[in-house]
């Protein structure tokens, strides 16, 4: 025991044994030129760089920490390395998917006509002449637009009143019985049907009962449906879940029926979040692709008729020009329809996304004075 | 505009635990009744089968017969909501429809079952609801805000005024100031004192101050203990049982002894 | 005394209760009926190619023959998506619940929301357009120096369309679902536990390993589970990125396929008993997920259980 006391302390005994404020800015620095240092003796590249200065970053901050703090802080900071890490390491790919739609799909979407043509008549030919001769791009996503729009209209107007009143039966009267629970588990496998065999289902059903290869817009927003429904009754099931029993009660207790109470009290205090569930949902089948691939065919004509003929969609549109370009020699102008339908799409998808905000912050239940 | 309410052998079941039994009362018209008792013994349970309200709790039932005037709200095709739209009731944490607004709060009774009411009529009962609320001065300039903007004494005053816009026989008021200031509690107490010329008025309360101040007539409710059902143990004249009930388990409560 | 004031009723108003709660319970039958519907009409339109002699299936030696491959691809490249994306979704998930500052936290719960938003196909037109193009010299390096290993021989895909490049796809996708929940998990964590490990003079990685992630650990599990149906399922990207062939250890080279792809790409030319063999390999898949999600449910109801939460 060796008297270690010291007259004079420049620095508070609970600040001792840590690392300077500054430590992890100067750590920074030092891997930054480190790593450069490093990167210039293999070939310099940017993506190179910023990986060995990270991980010359954590090393030499929790190396530091560990003489300096101890074990235990250092275990601390390289968790906190190691979460950040996995942070920045999501992003990258996932902005690199954003980049690449916005990069490639504005020239397309800029590009004249193409929200208002269809790829009625577009052949390989007038994409070889675009290439070779500089003509004009042709061809446009309005078949696929309008297709989109009206399977996902179609799969609203199926999927939200048998939701919704399903979600009704759930919350107010089912009451635990065994069909309800049976509902409810039934719901819960619909969630995790996969999409292109919901495509499937519709598939055979309708070949099973109009006739083999029935392939319509009709056909396509019932294999939506099998995808909407257990969303919307899910959604609609929290919401209505969460109005206060007290209100139907006070309802109740007035003397009006219960389902004169459900439409006027119940359904007016959770359409907010009804609302902004069925939107979400909507945003989801919108952009199903595998589902329309196998039940409503590919076309490239206008097809505004969702009970005969095969259709276009925004995803398959995209798929096909992809994976069977218009010209296979120039797949250019093809390349470049997809990704203007793809930044369509996910105009379409953020959209609906940020209208169920809106409608969740707009029809909540006002409490100001 | 008011009736009595004859009670005759009953008893309230949950599932097949029995919560309140025999019970034998009279509540005269016009006049303010207290149940009063320790928590658990059944008295806001034995308020909600006096309209019915039980039957929104899954699994509750009831047997033996409710009169009012004479008629058993228990007898074979009686329509729960016609009882309660004879039986209003003021729960224990104020409830006004968040989406509504005070005036459609005041109408909502009427407006909910869809019965026609001209503009002018429906002034005229909003404007009488809430002065018999004592709400109408507080309120009258902001009937289009939202109901859920006032205070909780108002709050309270406010779903009392839907309670008598569609006037009802008899009043039922589960605890309605256990949620609010002490002002707010003498705002509603003025008001029950009101209330009584006109209609029959039932109050379930914890305090036995509130009790001796509002009621005509106690009822007092007792458990012998957990998983025993309730009952009632004495009811009679209001000072007689604050000052010289029958019961020994009545003077203990009263003066303070258990509860 | 036969008709008392009590027994008047309001006449319409009763019709209305009964209309109304018998159009609920139709819609809610309704769904089981359509339910019903897809397992029979599935098994239905499979059965010529369950009973089909041998040669007639592709490949000409019956319907086990040609799924097992499929099944088996399937699993590997929702294993690779597991693999990557989970550490990370769990790592962007503390980020977000217990590192970020708490006006970032929101904003990015909101980000990541709306990635799972994205449509599949724009990931499969990202994988082949952008990824396939860019990972194909790691892909190169790979072979050269891990060569050794099964799963990285060479020779590498020149163009980078590869299960490996498909199960990265993948992995991007199933990530914000993963994030999504596991962090809903995370901040459910009771701040009572947090403070008492703090109060004791934990770190913050302490507080986390002490309160955060055991309390959330059947929650990650659930997640991580769903997100595996989520990939099991997931068609377009597959579809897409993968240039298919016959099952293969290496995981950079051309070769091996999932159920879901197998099906798109083939479906819409389909006809006859090939259709029959796709619904029956969409009903093996069907069967796979089923199982994943049970499974994953079954993790989420015992835990709720056990918490006590309501």
């Amino acid at each position: 025991m060796t008297s270690t006391l010291t007259p004079v302390r420049k620095r508070s005994a609970l600040t001792k044994g840590q690392l300077p404020k500054a430590a992890p800015y100067i750590v920074l620095a030092v891997a930054l030129v480190l790593g450069a240092a490093i990167l210039a003796l293999i070939g310099f590249n940017a993506f190179g760089w910023a990986i060995v200065s990270a991980i010359l970053f954590a090393a030499g901050l929790v190396g530091w920490s560990l003489v300096v703090e101890g074990a235990r802080k250092a275990k601390d900071k390289l968790a906190t390395c190691l979460v950040v890490g996995a942070f920045l390491a999501a992003l990258l790919p996932l902005f690199s998917v954003i980049w690449t739609v916005l990069v490639n799909g504005l020239p397309g979407l800029l590009d004249p006509g193409f929200l208002t043509t269809s790829m009625n008549g577009v052949t390989g030919a007038f994409d070889n002449k675009t290439v070779e001769e500089g003509a004009p791009l042709l061809g446009g996503i309005y078949h696929a637009l309008m297709g989109t729009l009206l399977i996902t209209v179609l799969a609203t107007i199926i999927s939200v009143p048998v939701g919704l009143l399903t979600a009704i039966y759930l919350v107010e009267y089912g009451e635990d019985r065994a069909l309800a629970r049976a509902i409810t588990f039934f719901v819960d496998v619909m969630t995790g049907i996969p999409s292109i065999v919901a495509g499937l289902f519709a598939a055979a059903a309708f070949f099973a009962v109009v006739g083999p290869g029935t392939k319509t817009g009709a056909v396509a927003a019932v294999a939506l449906s099998v995808l909407m429904i257990p969303v919307v009754v899910r959604s609609s099931e929290e919401m209505l879940k969460i109005v206060p029993n007290e209100l139907r009660e006070a309802a109740y207790a007035l003397g009006v029926r219960k389902w004169r109470t459900i439409l006027k009290v119940v359904l007016p205090t959770a359409i907010s979040g009804i609302a902004s569930g069925i939107t979400l949902a909507i945003a989801r089948v919108i952009g199903e692709t595998a589902p329309i691939l196998v039940t409503a065919g590919f076309a490239t004509t206008i097809n505004t008729n969702v009970f005969s003929g095969w259709m276009a969609s925004l995803p398959t549109f995209i798929y096909t020009q992809i994976l069977n370009p218009t010209s296979p020699s120039n797949p250019d102008p093809s390349s470049q329809r997809a990704w203007g339908a793809a930044l369509v799409l996910i105009i379409l998808v953020m959209l609906l996304n940020l209208g169920a905000r809106l409608i969740a912050r707009m029809f909540a239940p006002k409490t100001g004075r | 505009m008011s009736k009595r309410i004859d009670v005759k052998d009953l008893n309230v079941y949950y599932s097949k635990f029995l919560a309140v039994e025999d019970v034998n009362i009279n509540i005269e018209a016009k006049s303010v009744t207290a149940f009063i008792g320790p928590s658990g013994c059944g008295k806001s349970t034995f308020l909600r089968t006096l309209n019915r309200m039980h039957e929104v709790i899954p699994g509750a039932r009831v047997e033996g017969e409710v009169l009012l005037d004479g008629d058993n709200l228990y007898g074979p095709g009686v329509d729960p909501v016609t009882v309660r739209s004879q039986i209003g009731m003021v729960f224990q944490r104020p409830n006004p429809f968040p989406t509504m607004s005070i005036r459609d709060n005041v109408l909502a009774g009427v407006k909910l079952n869809n019965t026609k009411i001209s503009k002018g009529e429906a002034d005229v009962l909003v404007e009488r609801s809430l002065q018999g609320a004592n709400l109408w001065n507080e309120v009258k300039d902001r009937l289009g805000k939202p109901g859920s903007g006032l205070s909780g004494g108002q709050q309270q005053r406010l779903c009392i005024a839907r309670a008598i816009a569609v006037e009802p026989q008899v009043i039922l008021m589960d605890e309605p100031c256990s949620a609010l200031d002490p002002i707010s509690t003498l705002a509603i107490e003025d008001l029950i004192n009101e209330l009584k010329d006109q209609y029959t008025v039932v109050i379930v309360t914890h305090n036995m101050q509130q009790a001796a101040r509002v009621s005509d007539k106690t009822a007092f409710f007792n458990i012998a203990g957990t998983g025993k059902p309730g009952k009632l143990i004495e009811f009679g004249d209001t000072p007689t049982i604050f000052s010289n009930p029958t019961e020994k388990a009545t003077e203990d409560y009263v003066s303070g002894r258990f509860g | 005394m036969t008709t008392t004031s009590l027994t008047k009723s309001r006449g319409a108003g009763h019709v209305g209760d009964k209309v109304f709660s018998a159009a609920t319970l139709a819609a809610g039958c309704l769904i089981l009926v359509v339910l019903f519907g897809v397992a029979l009409f599935l098994v239905i339109q499979a059965f010529p190619a369950l009973v089909a002699s041998p040669d007639k299936i592709q490949g000409g030696e019956g319907f086990f023959t040609y799924i097992w491959p499929l099944v088996i691809g399937t699993l590997i490249a929702s294993v690779i998506a597991l693999v990557i994306a989970t550490p990370i979704a769990i790592g962007v998930a503390l980020f977000i619940s217990h590192f970020a500052p708490r006006k970032l936290a929101s904003g990015l719960g909101y980000v990541i929301d709306l990635l799972a938003a994205i449509p599949s196909v724009v990931y499969g037109a990202w994988g082949v357009a952008f990824l396939a193009h860019e990972i194909s010299p790691a892909y190169n390096w790979l072979a050269n120096n891990m060569g050794w290993l099964p799963i990285f021989q060479g020779p590498a895909s020149a163009t980078g369309k590869t299960i490996l490049t498909a199960g990265i796809v993948l992995a991007v996708m199933v990530l914000p679902i993963i994030t999504s929940l596991s962090r809903e998990i995370f901040l459910q964590t009771p701040k009572l536990h947090e403070e008492a490990a703090l109060a004791l003079g934990a770190t913050r990685w302490e507080m986390i390993r002490m309160t955060v992630l055991p309390f959330g650990r059947p929650g990650i599990i659930s997640a991580v589970m769903l997100g595996l149906g989520r990939a099991l399922g997931e068609t377009m990207a597959v579809a897409l990125v993968l240039s298919s062939g016959a099952l293969t250890a290496s995981l950079i080279q051309s070769g091996n396929q999932t159920i879901a792809a197998e099906i798109a790409l083939n479906f819409p030319e389909a006809s006859g008993l090939k259709v029959s063999t796709l619904i029956a390999a969409g009903l093996v898949l069907f069967v796979i997920t089923l199982g994943v999600n049970m499974i994953a449910r079954g993790i989420i109801t015992r835990h709720k259980e056990f918490s006590g939460a309501n």
